[in-house]
């Protein structure tokens, strides 16, 4: 086996094999299910507080109408509320509720009276105003003699479906883009993390290296630039394996808690999707599925896969550089870490952005300079740029990155060998001339 | 035959002339003495023969050969800083390190075991390498370097945290290697190891060869002629005459000779004299001192 792929193997090897490694791939996953089971319960969460509530309805509209729910429970009296008050102590009540007469049936507004010492807590306020609105509703529909068919009529929901001029243009629907969006964002944020966590861990090996002085053992029999390749392809194999894992085992194991705990995700109690007939909401879904289904995911996912493996290896070959620079101390290091984390949360910011026009200028200079491609070309790989920008934007981004490649080996061989000095950013820029 | 030939070595870093024409040999089979203080240039020079750099100028034969990309494995080399990685386990390191210097992982792992059952320390194979104290450490480390038989072997500072026991494993050692034709460079500047063990040195001052010898002939170049006399009784008057006297007591007396041939004669007249002598020797001048000289000269003409 030649010895760069001695180098790769030890480095990846090591890594996988190691405890830590193993937790954190097996922990996240289940780390994200609790997070899920965790909100979903809060969300699911009602008062445990009953509350028993005294109605006074002046107009006589709603007895028999308004039903207890959950903890409220309510009744209707007939006592007067001065009476109710003076002697509020010996009713076990919670609170009053006066609800007063409607005078005017076109009135858009009814002020209703809540008699307690204690707030009403948003729920109980919440709930009993609308039980008052809807029912209140009904009352006028049926008082007025409308009908309720045109009444629901009035209400539209409008969608707009865009379609395509050319005849070579695929046909979109009302959730193109929000679909786009989504993957623009996942693939973004994908990249995001995994340039900053295994860019890291490839900058601290480095520096481990180099302060337990293995370094120069190593650099006696193999070149620099082979153990710095070796490094980064070694960890990059580590950072490609625990994405892959994590792309199965995630969805996997939101389905078991999706089918063992049954939650509504928070976005249904949006009253919104509330009103919205589940007819509706199943085509909606159908629909996004078949947006889904739709992307060019043989295009997508091999475009994806280069743009993280030139990204990883753009900036991981950086961090080596600024690793290989470092002492012991890493709070040292931060003025040279700097210059490479601004361009990447730069660019994340861009992603965000891109996401919502995804052909700005903005977005398309964006996706093709190397430092921020990335990061912003994946997010925007699920609105069909055109072919040239993604074609040039991979030839620029893999050129870069050789180049950057080559160029963090000229530091990180003189990097690894100097002790004792605080290096400056003017420094590194010094080594890449150095002769070997 | 010489294993290493240096011909005028430059090596510059940034306006700093670490290495400047140095040109010496190692010949096939010695254990050589590369010396100098500190700063002098050792581990540059140590850095171009290793491949880890390259001279600005001035050419290194290996063998009689250029010094090319196969050369590292013919090389074993134990930094003055030692490192392993500290997370690995020793049987894995020593296997990874003898296959990154060529040897296949069967062959490096039969290598080892006969290393291992050496040094007696086959229980450690599984653990990792923090678990082991430092002299522990310094014994895998001595493996590493030298499992893959290299021809030429490096080691810079090599007792250096080394408790008398361990020193004295790894010097026997040393000198087995030797036995079995592996040619030595020791780089240090302790001396009475280098007088101990090396055959020739060279030694080096501000990046320049200052000295070059073989240890025996670098003593007697640098002899000042001085003679040690034991003796019994009182010495008759006259007898000191046409000598320095350096140092006299009661039954000794430290002369200096015009010449070294002169010390035949002066026995032979002390015994004719009926001196009594019980021990006479030459007193040579030690390596340290000769460094030291040599260095301070250097300096003053630097």
């Amino acid at each position: 086996m030649n010895k760069l792929g001695l180098i790769i193997k030890r480095e990846y090897l090591s890594r996988v094999t190691r405890k830590s490694f193993i937790l954190a791939t097996i922990l996240t996953p289940l780390a994200f299910a609790l997070f899920f089971v965790v909100v979903g319960f809060i969300f699911e969460y009602e008062s445990d507080e009953s509350q028993q509530i005294a109605i006074i309805d002046e107009g006589n509209i709603f007895k028999g109408v308004i039903k207890d729910e959950g903890n409220m429970y309510f009744e209707f009296v007939d006592v007067p509320l001065e009476t109710l008050r003076a002697n509020f102590e010996d009713y076990e009540y919670d609170g009053i509720l006066r609800i007063p007469k409607i005078e005017d049936m076109l009135a858009t507004r009814l002020t209703i009276y809540y008699y307690s010492d204690n707030q009403p807590t948003l729920e109980v306020e919440t709930s009993i105003r609308s039980k008052v609105a809807d029912n209140l509703r009904e009352y006028k529909i049926a008082s007025l003699q409308l009908d309720k068919a045109q009444l629901d009529a009035l209400d539209m929901r409008v969608e707009l479906d865009p379609e395509p001029l050319s005849d070579e243009g695929s046909d979109a629907t009302s959730l193109t883009s929000a679909i786009a969006a989504g993957i623009g964002s996942i693939m973004g944020l994908i990249m995001y993390f995994t340039v900053f966590i295994y860019g890291m861990m490839v900058m601290r090996s480095v520096m481990e290296e180099k302060t337990s002085r293995i370094v120069e053992v190593m650099i006696s029999s193999v070149r620099p630039f082979q153990l710095m390749l070796g490094k980064i392809i070694g960890v990059g194999a580590v950072g490609l394996t625990q994405v892959v894992i994590w792309a199965i085992l995630i969805p996997l194991v939101m389905m078991v808690v999706n089918l063992f705990f049954n939650f509504e995700s928070p976005a249904m109690g949006d009253p919104a999707l509330q009103n919205m007939n589940p007819d509706d909401m199943q085509a909606q879904i159908g629909l996004a599925m078949q947006e889904l289904s739709k992307q060019n995911w043989w295009l997508i996912l091999p475009l994806f896969l280069i743009f993280f493996l030139g990204g990883y290896f753009l900036y991981a070959s950086l961090f080596a550089a600024v690793g290989s620079a470092m002492g012991d101390d890493i709070g040292e290091g931060q003025s040279l870490t700097l210059p490479i984390t601004i361009p990447v949360i730069l660019a994340f910011y861009i992603m965000m952005v891109s996401v919502q026009s995804p052909n700005s200028s903005l977005a398309v200079w964006s996706s093709l300079f190397p430092l921020f491609s990335p990061i912003v070309m994946p997010a925007r790989l699920a609105f069909n740029p055109p072919f040239w920008e993604v074609a040039l934007s991979v030839v620029l981004l893999v050129g870069t990155c050789i180049f950057f490649v080559w160029l963090s080996g000229r530091i990180y061989r003189v990097g690894i060998l100097m002790y004792g000095k605080k290096v400056t950013l003017k420094e590194l820029g010094k080594w890449m001339f150095y002769k070997d | 035959m010489d294993i290493l030939t240096l011909v005028d070595v430059v090596k510059t870093y940034d306006k700093h002339t670490a290495v400047n024409r140095v040109s010496f040999n190692v010949p096939a089979g010695a254990i050589f003495g590369l010396l100098g203080p500190n700063g002098a240039g050792k581990t540059s020079l140590i850095r171009i023969i290793t491949t880890i750099t390259r001279a600005d100028s001035g050419q290194v034969f290996l063998d009689g050969e250029a010094l090319n990309s196969r050369h590292p494995e013919m090389i074993g080399y134990m930094p003055e800083e030692r490192g392993l990685y500290k997370k690995m386990k020793v049987g894995e390191q020593l296997v990874y390190l003898a296959q990154l210097k060529g040897l296949s992982a069967a062959e490096a792992k039969k290598a080892l075991g006969e290393w291992v059952e050496r040094f007696e320390i086959s229980s450690w194979w599984n653990k990792k390498v923090e678990e082991l104290s430092k002299g522990m450490q310094q014994k895998i480390q001595f493996i590493s370097t030298v499992v893959h038989k290299p021809r030429l072997l490096i080691l810079d500072e090599p007792f250096s945290g080394l408790d008398p026991i361990n020193s004295n494993l790894i010097k026997s050692e040393i000198h087995e290697l030797n036995r079995q034709g592996i040619s030595i460079i020791f780089s240090t500047h302790r001396m009475e190891q280098v007088e101990e063990i090396c055959e020739e040195i060279v030694l080096i001052n501000k990046g320049q060869n200052v000295l070059q010898g073989k240890v025996k002939d670098i003593k007697h170049a640098h002899k000042d002629n001085l003679f040690h006399i034991g003796f019994e009784g009182n010495l008759p008057v006259g007898l000191l005459d046409g000598l320095e006297l350096v140092q006299q007591s009661a039954e000794s007396v430290t002369v200096k000779l015009p010449d070294a041939s002169h010390s035949n004669p002066l026995l032979r007249h002390w015994i004719d004299q009926g001196i009594r002598i019980h021990s006479f020797h030459e007193i040579l001048p030690s390596l340290n001192e000769i460094f030291i000289k040599r260095v301070e000269d250097s300096n003053l003409a630097g």
